[in-house]
């Protein structure tokens, strides 16, 4: 075949597919309900973009959803081409850029896209600097978080606790501080070490970070990463116990598994999607902890004493109430400074946890580097 | 013993220990492209074979049940993708380094799309020798958990570094690297020996990467390697093309990665970011220290000695 009746075939092919890509859209114009969810890492990573992408398969089942997604997608120009090709392509009327590195890629575009809402998960939107088009949902996983603190301050031996985080940033500090004073609700006297692996999915930092901490007497471990697989693993791996963080890893840790905090995005994203079925404005921040049912403890594991299932058990009972109060005054940090001053309440709805920048008293770590 | 002096050694334990379980990668790794480079190919494209063999070592452990068959596949198709840049490269006008980088790409591009049923099972792990249970310290104890690969890489540097120096074959793969001229004058094969040398170097990196899916960290996903194949590859140069020093250097690499968390989690809290990226400073420290522009590099195979 010669050079320029191939090339004359390829722009053949070319236009018939454009004239196929043309008829699709048009059939897909119909009147559902159009979502797009991009990931920063693979759906089945055991961790924070699995917890987003069972979300998205639930909402997916309903008929009149339908729902696309992208993963590893990273927090670069990159996620503005994928948002941009899922408005212009699918036509989609919602986005959930669910990594929380996406804000500032999302605030590039959102004006340009006034008819789509862009919902970022995590606590960045702010009314009075950002467009209207722009919104945030987030759960208050430090709720499950403070009960896993609880349960390893009753399981620990050596009173130490370990915590393998990302990166510090806010949601990261307060799970950690949750955790601790929980831990410390048992015992004032556990600490809680950190290590900050500087990367959301570093697997051989996290394993490195694990081993270490063993090896310096902590004997329960949990994390802040994308995909507590390989800590969890590692835990089982030298003897000790773990709690579980995004969704429930029991499995890897048949032996030292305690609890953990899990996500139930399902029911977030399909209240967002009756939303817009129903016509309603969607609202700028959706926030809700145990209570609202979007964050979950998972199922207890072999090793948790009865006393430690009872205590959690309880503090439970009070989320459940809106009698529970994790942040209430008096709460020094780690540098001995007085941040909570007595008699001071800080309900979860509060915004100002949400800038949370220190690290409660008892553990060991810093917030800056 | 007090708490802080079981800090300081827990720090000491981890690095040591942190050495061995981060530096094998690298190990194998730069042990494969000191045997390409000294055949007189650069082959860049390490990387991609380090995760496809991470990939298929896991998913034939999973599938089957043996670890071990896992590593051979990783090794077979660690030499398959040598293979290719090999025969690429044979070609007329092909430059060697594009080659690897499209190799890389294409490698590690190949593992993450067969790898995704991958990423959740959990696959049965190779075995590791307890050689601390003499001691009653248990960070000394996992220090010493040493994993047979690891020892079989050990084994393999001095056998390499007696290959090139005693072997005939060996002498041969030197002859080509040194001068394709002279060793055309004397007969040799130079594409088979660097087709040769390109596959066994590509199947040592296949099994360097079955080492990080089925010991450590012992898992298979997307973000399993922070380009140890191509820090390994910079490691060579550091290593002047000497497998014995290789070792040396994968160790030195692994401490530092495993600085950063020993140093936190004993407490020590500032400039964590600094420690994280010790093994990226180091790569680029060494870097600026060994390049000139005047002199060739000792231990640099000649036919490499235009590239500077």
């Amino acid at each position: 075949m010669k050079r320029r009746t191939f090339l004359k075939g390829i722009a053949g092919a070319g236009s018939l597919a454009a004239l196929g890509g043309a008829g699709i859209t048009r059939a897909f114009a119909d009147d559902k309900v159009k979502m797009g969810f991009v990931y920063v890492g693979p759906r089945d990573d055991y961790g924070y973009n699995q917890a987003h992408f069972e979300g998205k398969s639930a909402v997916a089942k309903q008929g009149w959803v339908k729902a696309f997604d992208e993963e590893n997608v990273p927090e670069t120009i990159e996620v503005i081409k994928t948002m941009e090709s899922m408005i212009n392509l699918d036509g989609a009327q919602v986005l959930f850029p669910t990594s929380f590195g996406y804000f500032p890629h999302i605030l590039k575009i959102a004006e340009k896209y006034p008819k789509v809402m862009f919902l970022h998960c995590g606590g960045l939107w702010d009314a009075s600097k950002h467009p209207k088009n722009v919104g945030s949902y987030f759960g208050y996983i430090d709720e499950p978080v403070y009960l896993a603190g609880i349960v390893a301050g009753h399981m620990s031996k050596t009173g130490k606790l370990g915590y393998i985080a990302a990166i510090p940033i806010p949601q990261v500090l307060r799970n950690i501080n949750s955790f601790t004073l929980g831990a410390r609700s048992v015992n004032p006297k556990i600490t809680t070490n950190v290590v900050f692996t500087g990367g959301w999915a570093n697997p051989v930092k996290e394993a490195e970070s694990a081993n270490s901490m063993v090896d310096q007497g902590i004997d329960v471990l949990t994390c802040h990463v994308d995909s507590p697989k390989v800590v969890v693993e590692t835990a089982e791996k030298r003897g000790v116990m773990c709690c579980g963080y995004h969704t429930n890893q029991a499995v890897l840790a048949p032996k030292g598994f305690l609890t953990g905090a899990e996500w139930n995005w399902s029911k977030v994203y399909a209240d967002y999607a009756e939303m817009i079925k129903g016509g309603k404005t969607i609202p700028n921040l959706v926030r809700g902890g145990i209570k609202e049912g979007i964050v979950k403890s998972s199922p207890y594991g072999a090793p948790v004493s009865d006393k430690a299932r009872k205590h959690a058990d309880e503090v439970r009972a009070k989320f459940m109430d809106g009698s529970m109060v994790v942040y209430k005054g008096t709460i020094k940090d780690n540098k001995g400074n007085t941040v909570i001053a007595a008699g001071k309440e800080y309900k979860q709805t509060d915004i100002w946890l949400e800038s949370m920048d220190w690290l409660v008293e008892g553990v060991i770590g810093a917030a800056k580097s | 013993m007090s708490h802080e002096e079981i800090g300081l050694f827990g720090i000491l334990f981890a690095v040591l220990g942190g050495a061995i379980r981060v530096g094998t990668p690298f190990l194998f790794v730069s042990l494969g492209e000191c045997l390409t480079e000294r055949s007189g190919r650069i082959n860049l494209g390490l990387e991609g074979n380090l995760v496809m063999g991470a990939m298929l070592a896991y998913g034939i452990s999973y599938l089957s049940g043996s670890p071990w068959l896992g590593v051979a596949a990783a090794a077979g198709a660690g030499a398959m993708l040598g293979l290719l840049h090999a025969l690429l490269c044979q070609q007329p006008r092909v430059n060697d380094i594009a080659v690897g980088i499209a190799l890389m790409l294409f490698g590690t591009g190949l593992a993450f799309f067969w790898g995704k049923p991958f990423i959740q099972p959990s696959a049965p792990h190779l075995p590791s020798l307890s050689l601390g249970a003499w001691s009653d310290s248990p960070a000394l104890r996992s220090a010493l958990e040493i994993n047979v690969l690891f020892i079989a890489g050990i084994v393999l540097a001095p056998l390499l570094a007696w290959f090139f120096r005693n072997a005939r074959w060996g002498l041969n793969v030197r002859c080509a690297g040194e001068s394709t001229e002279a060793a055309l004058a004397m007969g040799l094969n130079v594409n088979m020996i660097r087709l040769l040398a390109t596959m066994a170097g590509g199947a040592l990196a296949g099994v360097g990467g079955s080492f990080l899916s089925l010991y450590y960290p012992g898992s298979w996903n997307e973000g399993l390697s922070s380009g140890q194949g191509l820090m390994a590859v910079a490691l060579v140069i550091f290593a002047r093309w000497d497998p014995v020093k290789c070792v040396y250097a994968s160790l030195l690499f692994g401490g530092a990665a495993a600085l950063g968390p020993a140093l936190q989690s004993a407490g020590i809290t500032w400039g964590y970011y600094l420690f994280n990226a010790a093994p990226y400073v180091l790569t680029l420290a060494i870097m600026i220290a060994t390049s000139s522009a005047k002199r060739r590099l000792p231990g640099l195979p000649g036919v490499f000695s235009n590239l500077k």
